[in-house]
């Protein structure tokens, strides 16, 4: 049930924002309604479950994007100072990390925060490691993702 | 204290515009990047400048611009940028890593090392 309301709530507020109709009675009514047949499909199709409404995941995953972002900004200054050198020094690896969420939303966050990082590509999901490709020797550093994946996996857990 | 309207717009659009820049700069290093680099995997790093700081940037750029006097509906803009900029930061690296996992399993090695051989058979 809690699910349910998550999700009217989430598609109401997604309806009204990209519609900006805030008092037209009619129109407010078709988007009540389509949100409710949305919600209604969901639910007959099953995908209502942590999977499709990671709710759990929604205090915690603000401060974690923030830092993602800083993280970001950072590796990519390093693959841009390597796409201008003259000549690059690159040390491209695979390697595996651990993958320390335990919900699938958490695997699939860590596994899509190391791909959106440039410099690190997920190149393949195990049942509980990460095979990653690294740019160079800096860029594939285990530790400071081994560091992120527990900072997912604090988030994963509300905080 | 009031703020002059005339100041606030053209610190708005003093930023936004070097927002604009560095995204573009930042679309047009990652293109060289997948230019340069010599094989498929670390191609992909190059993707990755494009699709967030080149991508990103620009959207909050765009996001600067939404409150310029022009528009009514500044809020509704700002939203629906904001909404672009999540879904764009969740279906960027999806796409990448499909790629890239595509390329793993039919078999495809990446070259290794600083001398950049293929050597390895993989993991």
């Amino acid at each position: 049930m809690g699910r349910i309301l998550v999700m009217v709530a989430a598609l109401s507020a997604l309806w009204l924002l990209l519609s900006g109709y805030f008092d037209k009675p009619l129109l407010l009514a078709f988007g009540g309604g389509s949100v409710a047949l949305a919600t209604w499909l969901a639910h007959r199709a099953r995908v209502l479950d942590a999977e499709g409404v990671p709710g759990g995941v929604i205090p915690g995953i603000f401060g974690y994007w923030i830092w993602l972002i800083t993280e970001i900004g950072k590796a990519n200054l390093i693959v841009a100072r390597e796409a201008l050198a003259v000549e690059p020094k690159l040390s491209p690896k695979l390697f595996l990390v651990p993958n320390p969420p335990r919900t699938a939303v958490g695997k699939v966050t860590f596994a899509n925060s190391i791909t959106m990082t440039p410099g690190t590509v997920t190149v393949d999901l195990r049942e509980d490691e990460i095979l990653v490709h690294g740019l160079t020797e800096d860029l594939a550093d285990v530790e400071s993702i081994r560091d992120m994946g527990e900072r997912v996996a604090r988030a994963e857990r509300g905080g | 204290m009031s703020i002059d309207p005339v100041m606030l717009d053209l610190a708005r659009d003093t930023l936004s515009w070097a927002l604009f820049l560095v995204g573009g700069a930042a679309v047009v290093i990652g293109a060289l990047g997948i230019v340069r680099f010599p094989d498929f995997y670390t191609r992909l790093h190059g993707v990755g400048v494009t699709d967030t700081a080149g991508a990103e940037l620009m959207i909050f750029a765009m996001m600067l611009q939404a409150f310029s006097p022009e528009y009514e509906n500044s809020w509704l803009i700002f939203s629906k940028l904001v909404f672009i900029a999540i879904f764009l930061g969740f279906t960027s690296p999806v796409s990448t890593h499909a790629v890239a996992h595509a390329a793993w399993m039919t078999g495809f090695r990446p070259m290794e090392g600083p001398d950049l051989r293929y050597d390895g058979d993989g993991k």
